[in-house]
């Protein structure tokens, strides 16, 4: 122990605490919902966080201590592919920006999965161009009165906050006259409404707000730094999407490498290039997605995840292609086009010509490659900024 | 056919056994060590004064396409040519993960030094061949790794430098003619090995022959009957030659197995080190090409504020970024030997080569009509790109080897 400064905890120190916190909760026995509350109380949610809000102040890289004694011993999980834009986006940015109570009131339920959160920023006239965003904010008192409408909201329909971007002073310049809020979406006004998509399925949602009353104590930032936040929240969206690393031919490629594996009819020499250069490329993007993760590990972060979800979408979609291409005359059946709303997004089931439309967005949600570009170029490379038109002129006063 | 659909099903999802197998699999350090970055400073340092662009594109137009001098302080000042030389002969005991680092700096300087046939290509076959030689051949060997070594002996394997270890086959020299060794144990080469890299600033030619039993020889360069014909070459930073043998006196240092081992261990870790200094060229293009479209003013703006332009510095650094995976991944696979070295190699060499071309074809296109001028630089990268992308095997050849390594086969 002497090797350690005073008053951190060790892996070891970790494990042990695991262990008395299984000892006190079986996980054989105890309830789900009472078993994950107790350990975030514990400490043992995610350590990185402060003390009090299911963490210890550790290090990120101590959680797969953590994760991997509890998924040993087969504990319930606080089912984190349920809330993954809450997990993943929404709780680093109340945790950066949220007050004291917020953060108490918030934290826990969406790390145990109670309250599933969503995302409103995209708009119809506000895709690429977040910034751009109508949704009004009015204040009221001590309360906002909010009208709008968003767009391409996974989880909607199961959310019971959303992270919620408004307009709240449209003579500013459109950076600046935005704030953040955390709406509840049980709130009156609140009109959530499946958005079919090219697959047939409702994935997304379009949110209707009409005279919301959201309370002053449910803004996330200060009135006019809707953007500033707004961005960190997109900043973990991309870590969050990058970031992971699958096993060899875990992804997609695993599909097509076993088709062409256990199906020698259907082997021709093009494909067989196209196959080689898939198969090699997935596993570069994985390798690369592994060094990023031993870098962030190390504590030298680099910029290289702003790329990963680029390869990301390009290979989906080029992977996806191919599968429908190499089962042929399969390719032309399609599972089921009757329209229904899943939890979350599926990247890697259904059938080949599922995916094969579901990839299309992969390019599109989340940033789109274009946008991205433009991120790699700017932020990463320097390169100058494209000229603007709309920086510095009044919201109300821009063309659209 | 709902048979044949709901077979289709079944393969939706990756056997469990290949997920359990690839998460089992712990993937090494990709990343550079602190003592790796430190080399890289001092090798760059040396390149950055004695190896300028001007400099190097007025040498492949000078007697000397080989820059002996550069070659000699990089090898015995800073040592890199006894990187993967055990330090009981004089070498740094350092591991491909070093050796992969100085690579990654040469590609990036496009220097003409014989460093990959030297210190890899003639060092690995070397190193090989002395594991399992006989004492005297051990001797021999043990003896010319001393002096790469220490820099005062250049070496390379006489190979085309188009070579690859999955498809190499037996060797265009022949053991003879007459008899096969004298008194005093030399042997005689006959025959003509065509473009090979880095011969001619050799002092000694590392050289596989046919035979019963095939041996792997040592040759004097200055031999009588040893004949190096230059190649103007399309990339003359690694100017090749066409080398004659008729009677040449050699010293053999592997025989039969151990020398067909020896030359695909050389070829296996050749096309690893080349692909570093593939990633290392298309980084430095980048670098370059980057900066000037900071700089270039066309329609009164910077022309890298134009999104056809941004958007194609995005996706080459990005391929960058995936090649820097690749390429540290079949570094540190041959440092460790770990097993899956040879798909690491395969991948690196194909992923690599595509980067370094695409580096070669940017840089000129985003440089516009002063990219394709003779006394711009560009031209050099995109030739060493060119001529790296047939080295050691092409990244098709490299993806043929991966489907065997993989099972993925082609159609029969």
């Amino acid at each position: 122990m002497n090797e350690h400064p005073a008053g951190s905890v060790t892996e070891a120190g970790l494990r042990a605490q695991v262990r008395e916190f299984l000892a006190a909760h079986d996980p054989a026995t105890a309830d789900r919902q009472e078993f994950v509350r107790a350990r975030f109380d514990a400490g043992l949610a995610w350590v990185h966080y402060p003390p009090g809000l299911g963490g210890q102040g550790l290090s990120r890289t101590l959680q797969r201590v953590v994760d991997a004694e509890f998924a040993a011993v087969g504990a319930p999980t606080n089912r984190p592919e349920r809330n993954g834009i809450g997990l993943g986006m929404a709780a680093p940015t109340v945790l950066v920006y949220g007050t004291d109570e917020q953060k108490r009131r918030w934290l826990r339920p969406l790390w145990t999965g109670e309250e599933i959160w969503c995302q409103l920023f995209s708009e119809p006239g506000a895709g690429s161009d977040l910034a751009n965003l109508a949704t009004r904010a009015v204040r009221d008192g001590d309360r906002w009165v909010v009208s709008g409408q968003k767009v391409w909201t996974s989880s909607a329909h199961i959310a019971s906050r959303a992270m919620l971007v408004t307009r709240t002073d449209p003579e500013q310049p459109k950076h600046k006259g935005l704030t953040y809020f955390g709406l509840d979406m049980k709130a009156p006004g609140v009109e959530v409404r499946p958005l079919r998509q090219a697959t047939g399925e409702a994935e997304f949602n379009e949110v209707f707000l009409t005279d919301v009353v959201v309370p002053d104590g449910d803004r996330i930032g200060a009135v006019g730094q809707g953007w500033a936040v707004a961005t960190a929240t997109l900043m973990n969206e991309r870590v969050a999407l990058g970031a992971f690393t699958l096993p060899r031919e875990g992804g997609m490629i695993g599909v097509s490498a076993s088709t062409w594996r256990q199906r020698p009819e259907l082997r021709t020499p093009g494909l067989h290039d196209r196959l080689l250069r898939l198969w090699a490329a997935a596993e570069v993007s994985r390798l690369a997605g592994e060094r990023l993760r031993q870098q962030l590990a190390a504590g030298q972060p680099g910029p290289e995840g702003s790329g990963a979800k680029l390869v990301f979408a390009r290979l989906n979609q080029e992977t996806a292609d191919f599968q429908v291409e190499l089962i042929g005359s399969e390719g032309l059946r399609y599972g089921d086009w009757t329209m229904h709303r899943p939890d979350g997004a599926d990247y890697y089931g259904r059938d080949a010509g599922y995916r094969f439309l579901r990839s299309k967005a992969n390019s599109i949600e989340g940033g789109t490659s274009e946008i991205l570009r433009n991120i790699v170029a700017e932020r990463v490379l320097g390169l100058p900024p494209e000229i603007r038109l709309d920086k510095d002129k009044p919201w109300k006063d821009l063309p659209r | 056919m709902t048979q044949q659909v709901s077979d289709e099903e079944q393969t939706e999802r990756p056997s469990g056994d290949a997920e359990e197998a690839g998460q089992a699999m712990r993937l090494p350090d990709l990343t550079y060590t602190e003592q790796e970055t430190e080399l890289r400073s001092a090798v760059r340092s040396v390149l950055d004064d004695r190896a300028p662009l001007d400099a190097v594109l007025a040498r492949t137009e000078s007697a000397q396409t080989y820059d002996c001098l550069l070659w000699k302080t990089l090898a015995a000042d800073i040592g890199c040519a006894g990187l993967l030389i055990p330090e009981a002969l004089g070498g740094a005991g350092a591991s491909f993960r070093e050796a992969a680092v100085v690579a990654e700096e040469i590609g990036r300087s496009v220097a003409p030094v014989p460093y990959l046939g030297s210190a890899v290509l003639a060092t690995v076959a070397l190193l090989c061949a002395a594991e399992a030689a006989t004492t005297g051949e051990a001797v021999a060997a043990e003896e010319l790794l001393t002096n790469l070594a220490a820099g005062t002996a250049t070496a390379t394997l006489a190979v085309p430098f188009g070579s690859m270890a999955a498809s190499w086959g037996p060797p265009s020299i022949r053991i003879g003619p007459g008899e096969e060794q004298d008194a005093a144990g030399t042997y005689r080469l006959s025959g003509q090995v065509s473009g090979v890299a880095d011969a001619l600033p050799a002092d000694v030619l590392v050289v596989p022959a046919d035979g019963v039993p095939p041996g792997l020889f040592a040759v004097r360069a200055q031999d009588a009957g040893l004949t190096m014909t230059p190649v103007i070459s399309l990339d003359m930073t690694r100017q090749l030659c066409d080398v004659t043998l008729e009677n040449v006196p050699a010293s053999r240092i592997a025989a039969g197995r151990q020398a067909d081992l020896a030359v695909a261990q050389a070829l296996h870790a050749g096309a690893a080190m080349l692909a570093a200094e593939q990633l290392g060229l298309a980084d430095r293009a980048l670098e370059i090409t980057l900066a000037y479209v900071k700089q270039r003013y066309q329609f009164a703006r910077a022309i890298g504020s134009f999104q056809a332009i941004k958007h194609r510095i995005a996706d080459w650094w990005v391929a960058v970024t995936q090649a820097r995976a690749a390429s540290r991944y079949a570094a540190a696979c041959l440092a460790e030997a770990n097993d899956d070295a040879q798909v690491a190699v395969a991948l690196a060499k194909a992923v690599c080569s595509d980067t370094a071309l695409l580096a070669g074809q940017e840089m000129i296109q985003l440089h516009g009509g002063i990219g394709f001028t003779w006394e711009h630089p560009a031209h050099l990268y995109l030739k060493r790109a060119k001529s790296s992308s047939i080295g050691m095997g092409t990244a098709d050849r490299h993806r043929a080897s991966l489907a065997g390594l993989v099972d993925l086969p082609p159609p029969s």
